[in-house]
């Protein structure tokens, strides 16, 4: 039985998409070295091709894959033995406080190593992308527009982390798995939002993000499918980028919630997401991620941009404010009310806004004073809040957007 | 096993700063600490403040010795004393640093070292 060499390389990207986590996390348990397990899976994936199309394709590719790494881990550990380096390996053992029986799984062990509160937000991120995802330094480094020997730094170091201090490699025990959890989701948060909106390029979508972070989502759920926050999360990223075709024009340009296409948004996302929403609101008190996923839903149940139920989005908008007091929520929060109580009342409740620090240099409330400004007709101003904007944004389809909306308040003012 | 270093920094004039009452109970969490991490601890002392009892020896640009009298960093929080704990691994030592009072204190905090073993 064999296999093409184009069937086997279809086969090889499918389970490195599909199975990455599992080889390399159920190796690192094995061995107890994150960087032999990381060698070993890729040698696995490099063998793959070589041998399966001789062989053909294995009914179980993960197990094959795992089977591979976990050998070549086991030898490598012999050939080590005769001249034993001092090495901190992972902690593996079990201890007596454990994880519950659920929990008791290699993929999570490493989503949590990797997410552990003792590395760096960026480090979390880093590692999470290269190790549970897969993705080569270059790749991690380009989606945090760092260089490619800064991202192996800090690979390097973050591993050398978890090694020195003794980061255990297993889930977090039941009084911890909470915020634990949150950790987690916050790192898959970011790596979807960088996804959703580039920072900065030329591109609106980075669409390779986006569906690594859902990957992730879809993962933490099938392993933590009782987790209410979870699923709420997972929810909040299916109802978001279900929007995402309907995001960016034809030419690459960026189209508003409001003047998007919504028979273009992806129904069965959206389905989907609704139906975790309602399974997350069934299990706990809404979280963050709930509300935010309820505000997600209410646009994507709704015919049109004018028929939004608005002060529902707003009652959504206090809700969340008062679990999760950023700036940023209450920026949205005064879109929304501007929409409910018109132009004026949206640019009252910006105003508080202006003096905030940590909003100085976010393009979002210019861009939203200055809309608020060109509905009420006072051009100058618009103007100028239109020029803030594009001052601040680095991402081009943005940039692209703000400079249209200034040529049209330049029109109108004449 | 490994060892690591408790190093508790904080504000020695807010040490100072407390009342007979809130320096036992801070002596009393303390106390806790220890009788919950059991034989894991291996050592641990509270120091003189900095600014009272350090002596700073180094190089002076001749090579030759300089003694100075303050600590080694001039800074307002300093270190005030340390433990040396042996677990298993990070999460057993933050379980237990999080018992101590000096992390909940808004001036002072725990930098948890892993100590290098050269067995």
């Amino acid at each position: 039985m064999s296999a093409s060499v184009s069937a086997v390389g279809a086969a090889v990207a499918l389970a490195h998409r599909r199975e990455w986590a599992q080889v390399l996390a159920t190796t690192a348990q094995a061995c107890g070295d994150l960087d032999l397990a990381e060698e070993c899976a890729q040698e696995a994936f490099a063998q793959a091709l070589v041998v399966w199309p001789g062989s053909g394709i294995p009914d179980r590719p993960g197990a094959w894959l795992t089977q591979v790494a976990r050998n070549r881990a086991r030898d490598e550990l012999r050939r080590r033995a005769t001249f034993r380096r001092r090495l901190p390996l992972l902690v593996t053992s079990p201890v007596a406080d454990g994880p519950e029986a659920g929990l008791d799984d290699d993929r999570l062990r490493l989503i949590f190593t990797c997410c552990h509160p003792a590395l760096s937000r960026e480090a979390q991120a880093a590692l999470t992308l290269r190790l549970v995802c897969g993705l080569s330094t270059a790749e991690v480094a380009r989606a945090f527009l760092v260089s490619e020997p800064t991202m192996a730094a800090r690979i390097t170091r973050a591993k050398k982390k978890i090694a020195t201090a003794r980061i255990p490699y297993r889930a977090p025990s039941p009084d911890q798995l909470g915020a634990r959890v949150g950790v987690v989701l916050e790192v898959v948060q970011l790596i979807f939002t960088t996804g959703h909106t580039a920072p900065s390029g030329s591109d609106l979508v980075r669409h390779d993000l986006l569906d690594r972070a859902l990957d992730l989502g879809r993962l933490l759920h099938l392993l933590m499918p009782s987790d209410a926050a979870v699923s709420a999360s997972l929810a909040l990223m299916l109802l978001v980028s279900a929007r995402s075709a309907a995001r960016v024009s034809p030419s690459g340009g960026l189209v508003l919630l409001s003047e998007q296409d919504r028979s273009r948004w992806d129904a069965g996302q959206i389905e989907q997401g609704i139906a975790l929403l309602v399974d997350s609101l069934r299990r706990d008190a809404p979280g963050r991620y709930a509300l935010q996923a309820a505000i997600a839903a209410v646009h994507a149940e709704s015919p049109s941009w004018s028929a939004t139920d608005w002060s529902e989005i707003v009652s959504l908008y206090d809700l969340l404010l008062a679990q999760w007091p950023s700036p940023v929520v209450a920026l949205n929060r005064a879109v929304a009310l501007g929409m409910r109580d018109g132009p004026a009342a949206g640019l009252a409740a910006l105003e508080p806004l202006l003096g905030d620090p940590s909003l100085a240099i976010y393009p979002y409330l210019s861009a939203a004073r200055a809309d608020f400004l060109r509905q009420l007709r006072q051009w100058a101003a618009a103007r100028t809040a239109y020029e803030e904007a594009l001052a601040l944004t680095s991402n081009d389809v943005e940039r692209e957007f703000l400079l249209a909306r200034l040529a049209s308040v330049d029109r109108r003012g004449r | 096993m490994a060892k690591y270093m408790l190093l508790i920094f904080g504000d020695a004039v807010a040490w100072e700063a407390l009342s007979e009452a809130e320096r036992a109970a801070h002596d009393a969490e303390h106390a806790a600490f220890r009788s919950a991490a059991g034989p894991r601890v291996v050592g641990g002392e509270e120091l003189v403040s900095a600014s009272v009892g350090a002596t700073t020896l180094r190089a002076d640009a001749d090579g030759g010795l300089l003694m100075t009298d303050g600590p080694f960093l001039e800074t307002k929080e300093g270190l005030g004393g340390f433990y040396l704990l042996e677990a298993g691994d990070l999460d057993e030592v933050v379980a237990l640093a999080r018992l101590l009072p000096e992390v909940r204190a808004g001036h002072s905090g725990v930098e948890i070292r892993p100590v290098i073993d050269h067995g």
